[in-house]
């Protein structure tokens, strides 16, 4: 096997690794009762995986990663309405995110906090498209705090991760 | 030291567009007078919020139980799994609403003049 052959097989080991976490970090995340009554809030452990491909893999590689997750998701345990509000959630925050990495002038923490916000700014925007409303903007008082706050925790999480995970691990 | 300060700038715009979200929300918070029962988008029903009402909206997947009593509405039961409207609690301010995601149900309270200012909020957002 020469070295490029080894690389190849590296990299799908690597991606199916990511990947199958974020879905085990969506599945446990499923598992959590919702205590307060506002579907959308939630914790976003799966970001983790989302940034930790972010700042090791590249833009490309998140956004592959974090779309392959809703769909596997969605197909395992939601469904195609399920799958809608996720994948507008997601792609939007993973794009808020690259750029603002793009950019080199906002820490790991920050990059999160705006990809926590823009997730819930995404999936209200598609509830109110698809359910024809905009009462449901209402949602979005609470829902941009949560996205803070969870983002920050996530964030703080994920640049750990980030520093103490080495490079050579991510080919 | 400037890498610090775009972090806390983008942090404090954040806080600061959700202030406004929240003071929003807060303005057209009013107490509604009426609630209406939309599935799928399609206005199925309007009742006065003042007339006690126990009734079943029939959804695209299933029932949600409506009990409109003291000024409040509120969804008693669904056969929805997750149950989240359920324990969306009772609502009575203008613009707040109770969302059943698998069935399409929304109830919105919403006042006399009706969802007239509603749906051209929506063609906006469209």
């Amino acid at each position: 096997m020469n070295r490029k052959e080894r690389n190849h097989t590296k990299k799908i080991a690597l991606y199916g690794i990511l990947i199958a976490a974020a879905l085990v970090f969506s599945w446990l995340e499923a598992q959590i009762p919702p205590f307060f009554a506002f579907p959308g809030m939630k914790l976003g452990l799966t970001n983790i995986v989302v940034l930790l491909t972010l700042y090791k893999l590249g833009s490309g590689s998140a956004m592959a990663v974090n779309v392959l997750r809703i769909a596997l998701v969605s197909m395992l345990f939601g469904g195609m309405m399920a799958m809608v509000y996720s994948l507008a959630g997601g792609m939007l925050s993973t794009a808020v995110m690259i750029l603002l990495k793009k950019t080199g002038k906002f820490r790991l923490v920050t990059v999160s906090i705006a990809g926590g916000v823009s997730h819930n700014v995404g999936q209200i925007a598609a509830a109110m498209l698809l359910l024809n409303t905009s009462g449901i903007a209402w949602y979005l008082t609470v829902l941009w705090f949560t996205g803070l706050a969870s983002g920050a925790l996530i964030g703080i999480l994920g640049s750990e991760l980030v520093k103490r995970l080495p490079d050579k691990l991510f080919i | 030291m400037k890498k610090f300060h775009a972090d806390v700038l983008l942090v404090v715009i954040l806080l600061l567009v959700g202030g406004l979200i929240a003071g929003f929300a807060f303005l057209y918070g009013q107490q509604g007078t009426m609630v209406e029962v939309r599935v799928d988008g399609i206005v199925q029903a309007r009742y006065p919020l003042q007339e006690n009402r126990d009734t079943v909206i029939h959804g695209t997947d299933g029932e949600n139980h409506l009990i409109v009593e003291n000024g409040q509405a509120y969804l008693k039961d669904a056969d929805c799994p997750d149950k989240l409207c359920v324990r969306q609690g009772a609502i009575s301010r203008r613009g707040q609403s109770i969302i059943c995601l698998p069935h399409k149900v929304v109830i919105e309270i919403t006042d006399d003049v009706g969802t007239d200012t509603q749906e051209s909020v929506d063609i906006i957002v469209k």
